[in-house]
């Protein structure tokens, strides 16, 4: 942990402070201290300061209210324990030698425990069972409006073009249990290079020619034409379109499209390129965390 | 010659501005708190809308009713009583216009400014450079006003008064100059000049930040309060017909207010990268700084001991009481919100704006239109204003006005740092941040309400104004009375 107090002062700033701290108290009580009278006797009346300005104004001199009087001493004497006990006094750390460092670590310790306890009855249970569990998928939902809503959305459709919807069957890194832990626990990659195609006509001949390979409406002639032009995308997406999953290359034969399934939309696609990728979180959340959260995402899934 | 009457056109000059000034940083007040309800209402201005953003318009709002409508209100009162107390005129007429002129020219340069974008991003000091310069030579030619006419005074003695005068006048040109020191960009390498008026501040990071609220909290110390106790310890007792409660209460609380105030500043950084010597220190001297407060509130309510029946029929009385209630209030406030644990849950909410107004509103502007209803009949030669029965409408609405205000900024701001601060049984947050924005639309609707009734009492105050002025005739001829000396 690192040593806050210390590093602030050289030698005679530490004195300069702590004196000067001290003198502006001690200053306010001999202040005080000199204005302490007796109360006033029964029936005896306050004195009239003999100086009028203005033609009316005048003081009376009244001893300090009791009360207030005593507040004062009171508060005064609050500030002097509180300043031998905690850090104040320039570099000197206090007697119970506190910092708001060392606060903040014992506090984190304790919940820390705390909810080290209440993750406890899921750890080593498979992810099915959890999925099933209500009061499993709720913290992990918890966690989900914590840490993904950013980008996925409170209900987890994602947003077109930009981040994947969780709810649907379509899933572009794999939707069985591991696969899905594993892309919130280390993260995905997507990344598209373009310009592969050629210019804009040899790439919409291509899209269209993946249109048809998946059995999607198509103009027969331009896919025929882009059927050569093909060959630079089946290095990574495979003769056949159906990508590698395992490398994080996406099928392009099914239905999951994240940015978007118009001949236009693949076409910028081929074009530009595209990058996105989703940022891995184990050493952020920790096993138990993921975990709940995997649960929590298989359990919206449209399988 | 030895001059036989008071400068009252100085006087008179600053006493209409408070008003106006007043009525300009309230509306702009109004029109931000409409803006969190409605915050794209102002779109419908097309290409006026970036001017009245919310950003642009806040510090134009804090800068108005601070500087424009307290400022005002401080030097009309400064400049009147150092005259009546020190019986002699002040130093120089020629000074005091040039003071009056100097300082609505900064409050219309810091109404073009600050819509345009043109600030220096330090909080209530957002003036560029050029500006800021500006405000210096103009404080000084106040400092050599006013505490040149206490050295000619004709009275042996210096009038309570003029201590906390004196003491804000110094300390603020103290704070100006620390706070506000800055490089120009022209000087720093902008070789273009066209950002000439540019500036960055010569201080970096968590020391930016400690001069910063050093400056902050001390503006509040010695402009809102220290100056306005100078204003109180003339008209509540001239008001009340009452002699000062305790001369010996006063010495104290004026150097303890004066010494401890100083270090209060730290307490706006609680949790923050500030190192925790100086937060305790920031914490410790808050505390104590209840006493010296309350000393205040206590010496100005305990003079109206034997007139507690004037406060059934004297509106500007009611003005002047219930002032000095709000600042005990807002200064136990301060205290316990200073302390860390407090802090904690406080900070970053609207109990701060609650607090703050209750302050502004309850305190400063209360203590001002009392002075101000006080000051207005006697320079225009009237016996009193133009409707008593105006002045007491004008205290209710500003009272109901006030509470509405802070009872719902306390409200929200509790139940925004509770929701923050929430946690599920696994650790999350229970709610979101838009969740705790939402549930504020209740809140706003109270605060738009209360703040819009103590801005239309003072467009009630500026009528009663106006018809005052019409029915009477500025008056150059007050003589100076013979001092009485002991």
């Amino acid at each position: 942990m690192i040593d806050y107090a210390a590093s602030d002062f050289s030698e005679n700033w530490h004195y300069y402070i702590a004196a000067l701290s001290i003198l502006g108290i001690l200053f306010s009580l001999w202040v005080l201290r000199s204005q302490t009278t007796a109360k006033l006797a029964q029936g005896e009346k306050a004195e009239v300061l003999h100086y009028a300005w203005d033609g009316d104004l005048q003081e009376l001199n009244n001893p300090l209210p009791r009360w207030w009087m005593y507040l004062f001493y009171g508060l005064t004497f609050f500030g002097i324990v509180y300043l031998v006990l905690y850090p104040g006094l320039g570099k000197f750390a206090g007697v119970l030698n506190w910092s708001s460092a060392g606060e903040w670590q014992a506090e984190k310790n304790a919940v820390d425990a705390e909810f080290n306890k209440v993750f406890a009855p899921f750890k080593g249970k498979d992810l099915a069972t959890l999925a099933a569990d209500p009061t499993a998928t709720g913290m992990g939902k918890n966690l989900y409006m914590t840490y993904c809503i950013q980008c996925h959305g409170s209900d987890a459709t994602g947003a077109a073009g930009k981040f994947p919807n969780l709810t649907d069957a379509h899933w572009l890194f794999g939707g069985s249990a591991d696969e899905i832990k594993a892309s919130i626990a280390d993260g995905r990659m997507g990344e598209m290079p373009g310009g592969l195609a050629g210019d804009e006509q040899g790439a919409k001949e291509v899209a269209h020619y993946v249109l048809s390979l998946g059995g999607k409406p198509h103009d027969a002639a331009m896919a025929a034409v882009g059927k050569d032009k093909y060959a630079a995308c089946a290095g990574c997406h495979g003769d056949d379109g159906k990508g590698m999953p395992a490398a994080s290359f996406p099928n392009i034969v099914d239905d999951a499209w994240l940015y978007g399934s118009s001949v236009a939309a693949i076409t910028e696609t081929i074009v530009k390129g595209r990058i996105g990728g989703m940022p891995a979180q184990m050493a952020n959340l920790g096993e138990d965390k993921v975990t709940l959260l995997t649960a929590y995402i298989m359990s919206l899934s449209k399988k | 010659m030895e001059a036989t009457t008071y400068n009252y056109k100085v006087v008179r000059q600053f006493t209409i501005m408070t008003v106006v000034w007043g009525i300009v940083g309230m509306l702009v007040g109004v029109l931000i708190a409409a803006q969190l309800i409605w915050p794209t209402f102002t779109e419908a201005l097309g290409p006026l809308a970036p001017y009245l953003s919310y950003g642009r318009l806040r510090p134009l709002h804090t800068n108005a009713v601070i500087f424009a409508f307290g400022g005002c209100g401080l030097f009309a009162a400064s400049l009147y009583v150092v005259q009546r107390t020190c019986q002699t005129r002040l130093l120089s007429d020629g000074l005091a216009a040039f003071v009056f002129w100097g300082w609505q020219l900064v409050i219309l340069l810091a109404a073009i400014t600050l819509p345009l974008g043109l600030t220096s991003g330090k909080e209530y000091a957002e003036l560029e450079w050029p500006i800021d310069l500006l405000i210096t030579v103009i404080w000084v030619a106040y400092a050599v006003l006013y505490l040149g006419t206490i050295m000619i005074r004709k009275t042996q003695h210096i009038y309570v008064a003029n201590w906390f005068f004196g003491a804000y006048i110094v300390t603020i040109a103290l704070l100006h100059l620390v706070n506000s020191a800055e490089l120009p960009w022209v000087l720093g390498g902008d070789a273009s000049g066209l950002n000439w008026w540019k500036s960055y501040s010569a201080y970096a990071g968590v020391q930016d930040a400690m001069v910063q609220w050093w400056y902050g909290h001390n503006a509040v110390g010695f402009f809102l309060t220290t100056a306005f106790l100078g204003m109180m310890y003339y008209f509540v007792p001239k008001q009340a017909g009452r002699p000062i409660y305790s001369y010996r209460l006063s010495i104290v609380h004026f150097w303890a207010l004066n010494f401890i105030y100083m270090w209060a500043g730290p307490h706006h950084l609680m949790y923050t990268a500030l190192p925790d010597w100086a937060q305790s220190l920031g914490m410790v001297f808050s505390l104590m700084l209840l006493a010296p407060s309350w000393g205040g509130m206590m010496n100005g309510i305990m003079t109206l001991s034997g007139a507690w029946h004037k406060l059934r029929t004297d509106p500007i009385l009611k003005f002047l009481i219930t002032a000095l209630s709000f600042y005990g209030m807002s200064t136990f406030e301060g205290p316990m919100m200073s302390i860390k644990t407090v802090n904690a849950l406080s900070h970053y909410t609207e109990w701060n704006i609650a607090h703050v107004h209750s302050g502004a509103l309850g305190w400063v502007a209360m203590i001002t239109i009392g002075s101000m209803y006080y000051l207005i009949p006697r320079l225009f030669g009237r016996e009193e204003m133009y409707s008593t029965r105006l002045i007491n409408v004008h205290f209710w609405w500003s009272t109901i006005g006030v509470v509405l205000y802070i009872a719902s900024m306390w409200i929200a701001g509790v139940m925004q740092g509770l929701m923050w601060r929430a946690t599920n049984m696994d650790g999350t947050l229970t709610y979101s941040f838009a969740q705790s924005v939402n549930n504020l639309y209740p809140f706003y609707y109270i605060r738009l309400l209360g703040g819009t009734m103590f801005f239309a009492g003072m467009l009630l105050m500026a009528y009663n104004m106006w018809k005052t002025i019409a029915a009477g005739k500025a008056v150059d001829d007050a003589p100076i009375p013979e001092a009485v000396h002991a």
